[in-house]
């Protein structure tokens, strides 16, 4: 199951850039790897989208493929002006969607 | 050096097919000349056939990395990250591996800056290269050649 981390600071002040630490544990089989027993390739299933929302608006997206390594880590950043709301989702190929929120105060 | 090389294959091919130049980037194997009509397509689709420039987007790599596995990337681009000024896109792409996507990284104003990390895998030692989409439509790229002493990617 995959488990969402996030690392988001609790405070900043209006028109902070803020760095967002997103992981999240999951496999991301490549579809390339073969069972060693049965030697038949393992079906891929990997999280092919990621995106980070702030109070409804997108802030980041990144659309992923299978050369990302297994437990995909994405560093990247924000502007804050208002305290509000990150919501992450990570979209699995399996069609599962993963969450996370982290709320922020901004002042 | 990749580019005077491939100046060199240009020129000394030039009125060859693109099947013989295909050809002779397979007989060099790794070489860094040309990566080959893969990679070329997918940086078409992505760029609609224009020319990306130099500069303003740098794509960091470790310069050998051990475990192909897990190779980190951090890519950051200059601007001004204004609704008018901003990076909209930014397409990594490796060339040697079996596919040469990696990750689209998409920016809005709201990201305040162009920059991001993730963690890839790469299956042998080449070129990883980094496409930056300005929302005027212009295209900045950087390329870093990596070496991998362990392959990711099955085996």
């Amino acid at each position: 199951m995959a488990k969402p981390r996030v690392k988001v600071p609790k405070k900043a002040s209006p028109g902070d850039v803020i760095t967002i630490k997103t992981l999240i544990s999951h496999k991301m089989e490549s579809g390339r790897r073969k069972d060693k027993k049965t030697s038949e390739l393992i079906p891929r299933k990997i999280i092919n989208a990621f995106k980070a929302q702030f109070n409804g608006a997108t802030v980041f997206e990144a659309a992923l493929e299978p050369a990302i390594s297994a437990n995909p880590y994405i560093q990247f950043n924000a502007k804050v002006s208002e305290s509000g709301e990150f919501h992450f989702t990570w979209l699995d190929d399996d069609g599962s969607v993963y969450e996370a929120k982290k709320s922020i105060s901004v002042g | 050096m990749s580019i005077t090389r491939r100046k060199v294959l240009g020129s000394g091919l030039g009125g060859v097919s693109l099947g013989a130049v295909v050809g002779t980037t397979t007989l060099f194997g790794m070489s860094s000349a040309s990566y080959g009509s893969e990679i070329e397509d997918a940086i078409a689709a992505f760029t609609g056939g224009s020319k990306p420039g130099s500069g303003r987007i740098s794509l960091g790599t470790p310069q050998i990395a051990e475990n192909g596995n897990t190779v980190p990337i951090k890519i950051s681009v200059e601007s001004a990250m204004s609704e008018a000024d901003h990076v909209s896109e930014v397409m990594v792409l490796a060339t040697g591996n079996p596919a040469p996507g990696v990750v689209t990284f998409k920016f809005t104003a709201m990201s305040g800056k162009a920059a991001a990390s993730t963690r890839i895998r790469l299956a042998k030692t080449q070129d990883v290269i980094a496409i930056a989409k300005m929302s005027d439509g212009s295209f900045f790229q950087d390329t870093k050649s990596v070496k991998v002493t362990i392959g990711g990617c099955g085996g």
